[in-house]
């Protein structure tokens, strides 16, 4: 999209508006961010009345260069990363008005989290096979059945949730997508402790759960192709920042092998700058496809960097803990603890070793990535299917 | 940090790959190199006349005022891309990215001249093995002539003027007619090596050495990965429309997923080459943190290139290990490349002083 010359002149005079009408210094943080939205410089490529004006989604940074250099407060994006990244954009593509006007704008300030029921103890991978069931009861839905690996469940008012509508048709026919309440009776959510010691996730229980039929997002049994929406949209959150060299794990590990000659060998040497190597790669790679999306081209590398950043995460901090030594033999803290946001730098060694193990597995496992890889980028056929035209209530389990 | 590199091939880059693309499909294919890698006579001159005489490829690097086309580091990477993935059997590489780069260290405006209108092909006498930075053997110089035997000189049987680094600390032109110049039977058939003998050979002062030779080498281990990008690009390319026609157990054997997965890893490595070759080219044409971009061009690409061939071999099945088809070409070029301008591991070593990451 190219920049009018208007659009941005008048998006500055709109957020000037806003300043003047709401001065970040004496206004409540919470009256500010209804105000933007209202205004509609939340997101500006949301359609008038729902926080946005309809205008180019790359005049965003016009409003949010405005708005920062006056000190206004942010919604903190990535405490309420779910909603704005994937319920917000299949509201907008298949609520109702009145789901839009109901649920956009607290998601937005982030008065209300959301988050997102879809993976199942029997569906992962397959997620389609997922097998908690919603079954009709006048003008509402009862639901039972369980979800894994919830972040933020704990926080949330809001999910979005995928349940078997229909079990006599094949599975990716029988699912219809919904907004769960989390403060209804029979929904319970129980911390998932993981192998770093804390519990970043939730089980998700859903015992009877009884969810009116006006929350329902699209057609009944559309509800996977209305969670593709959601799916996508996961992937364009994705990608983002640009990283300066050894910005990511790599940075601690040179950065002790600077401070420590003491603990340099001449195998970790080899390996060490090998890893370097395809950090730094990985960095450029990463790059260029920002370069490529900037300039309109984009190009599939992007289902390749997770990839590439899950294996490289995994081997640099195995070294790390290895170039510690006596000290990799120690943990920080095994403490149940509920962090709210994930960070990998911040921790220390053992940490960044044992959780990265994840990053091979959360958000489509690396094998799923490298089918999508051969068969979307490359073109090469599918496996041959033997659960498309079976009744989901046939599949093996 | 300084502003990002640009990764991307500009319209102008894009056109001269069209066009060199469009030359090597119709002057290039495998099996007449094949045939020619045996012929006595391995490289094509005649496509090296259409690429330098007319299509002026040869004086890229080279100013305009001195008879080139004042273009840069990332057109040649270009055009070095495309020769990889047909494994032309040109002296590009070395005459017009090393022996011009030598050439544009020194005072032989004459000499660069013809090498950038493509009348003449000359190349470095360093053996391709040498890393830049690295020692490499000189020739004695007595009474204005030259003395010693130099060996692993790529495309020297091509070349009419060689660039000789002699004990004095100088680099001297020699006409090749003056040398002894005698074929390797060498690895790579499409960059053949040869030994040069030097008996009193007649010589010319055109510099200083160590500058002129550090500087070559630098482009040439540089652009090498461009070279790389294509070699792997092409053998990753054909193995995937190979594995889609070629059927076993009734289904194309592309279908099967542990191939299916080693084709997406290999689709991976080279998406990073790309970046670190277009890196490392864009580095040299701005001068901006080149020798760390080159360092990390080099170490990362020849793994990348030879893993892409060999994977192409495997992948192909018994026809790929038969002369007649062209994988062999891409191996070896691959295998050889991964020695040129220094190893990964030499590269890597650079690196360790060159981002502070010392060794024990």
């Amino acid at each position: 999209m190219t920049d009018s010359p208007m659009d941005a002149a008048l998006l500055r005079s709109r957020t000037r508006e806003l300043l003047a009408a709401h001065p970040p210094a004496t206004t409540d943080r919470l009256d500010f961010l209804r105000a933007r939205f209202d205004a509609g410089l939340a997101w500006v490529h949301y359609p008038e009345g729902l926080g946005g004006l309809g205008a180019p989604r790359s005049l965003q940074a016009v409003v949010d260069a405005e708005l920062a250099a006056a000190g206004a407060p942010g919604n903190d994006p990535r405490r309420i990363g779910i909603g704005l990244g994937m319920a917000a954009p299949t509201i907008l593509q298949y609520g109702t008005e009145e789901q839009k006007r109901r649920f956009l704008r607290p998601l937005w300030t982030g008065e209300e989290v959301w988050c997102q029921l879809f993976s199942e103890p029997g569906a992962g991978s397959d997620l389609a096979a997922l097998g908690t069931r919603a079954v009709r009861e006048g003008d509402a839905w009862v639901v039972n059945g369980q979800k894994v690996w919830t972040s933020s469940a704990h926080l949330a008012r809001w999910a979005i949730l995928i349940a078997r509508t229909d079990p006599d048709v094949p599975k990716h026919r029988g699912i219809t997508y919904f907004v769960c309440d989390m403060t209804d009776p029979g929904v319970e959510v129980r911390p998932l402790r993981q192998i770093t010691g804390e519990a970043e996730f939730n089980e998700v229980f859903l015992t009877g759960v009884r969810i009116p039929d006006s929350r329902r997002l699209g057609e009944v049994g559309d509800g996977w192709r209305v969670a593709q929406t959601t799916l996508n949209n996961e992937r364009v959150a994705i990608g983002g920042a640009r990283l300066p060299r050894e910005g990511g794990m790599i940075g601690p590990v040179a950065r002790t092998w600077r401070e420590r000659p003491e603990l340099r060998t001449h195998d970790l040497h080899q390996r060490l700058l090998t890893l370097w190597v395809e950090a730094e790669v990985a960095r450029l790679t990463g790059e260029r496809l920002r370069q490529q999306l900037a300039a309109g081209q984009p190009g599939p590398e992007g289902a390749g960097m997770k990839l590439a950043f899950a294996r490289l995460n995994q081997e640099i901090s195995g070294l790390e803990v290895e170039l510690l030594g006596e000290e990799g033999l120690l943990y920080g803290d095994w403490t149940m603890r509920r962090p709210e946001l994930v960070d990998f730098t911040g921790r220390d060694a053992g940490y960044r070793y044992l959780r990265s193990k994840g990053n091979s597995i959360e958000g489509g496992t690396s094998e799923i990535l490298l089918n999508i890889v051969a068969e979307r980028v490359l073109g090469l056929p599918a496996e041959p299917r033997t659960d498309k035209d079976v009744a989901w209530k046939d599949l093996a389990r | 940090m300084s502003a990002p590199t640009d990764l991307l091939y500009s319209e102008e880059e894009e056109a001269v790959r069209a066009a060199v693309r469009d030359l090597l499909g119709d002057h290039c294919d495998a099996a007449g190199v094949i045939a020619r890698g045996e012929s006595g006579a391995p490289h094509d001159l005649t496509l090296w006349k259409v690429l330098t005489e007319d299509m002026g490829l040869a004086g890229l690097l080279v100013p305009e005022e001195h008879g080139g086309q004042g273009a840069t580091h990332r057109e040649a990477a270009v055009v070095l891309e495309e020769l990889g993935r047909a494994v032309a059997p040109v002296p590009y590489l070395t005459s017009a990215v090393v022996a011009t780069e030598a050439l544009l260290a020194c005072d032989a405006a004459d000499l660069l001249a013809e090498l950038a209108g493509g009348r003449r092909i000359s190349v470095l006498a360093v053996g391709l093995h040498t890393a830049p930075g690295a020692g490499h053997p000189t020739a004695r110089i007595a009474g204005g002539a030259l003395h010693g035997e130099l060996t692993g000189i790529a495309d020297a049987a091509a070349a009419g003027v060689l660039l000789v680094p002699a004990d004095d600390g100088g680099l001297y032109a020699v006409e090749s007619g003056a040398a002894t110049v005698t074929p390797q039977v060498s690895l790579d058939l499409t960059r053949p090596l040869a030994t040069v003998v030097l008996d009193g050979a007649p010589a010319r002062r055109i510099g200083d050495a160590a500058p002129a030779v550090r500087r070559a080498l630098r482009a040439g281990a540089g652009l090498l990965a461009s070279e790389q990008l294509g070699l792997a690009d092409w053998t990753l390319t054909e193995t995937v429309r190979y594995l889609k026609e070629r059927k076993q157990f009734n289904r194309p054997v592309g279908g099967f997923q542990a191939l299916k997965h080693r084709l997406a890893h290999l689709w991976l490595e080279v998406a990073h080459l790309r970046a670190a070759a277009r890196n490392a080219a864009d580095a040299l044409t701005t001068g901006q943190d080149t020798d760390v971009a080159v360092a990390v061009a080099q170490a990362y690409a020849a793994p990348v290139a030879v893993h892409a061939a060999e994977e192409a071999l495997q992948l192909h099945g018994g026809i790929g290990m038969t002369w007649e088809h062209p994988v062999h070409l891409y191996l070896k070029r691959a295998k050889a490349d991964s020695i040129a301008y220094g190893t990964a591991g030499a590269h890597r070593e650079a690196l360790a002083a060159l981002v502070d990451l010392r060794a024990p």
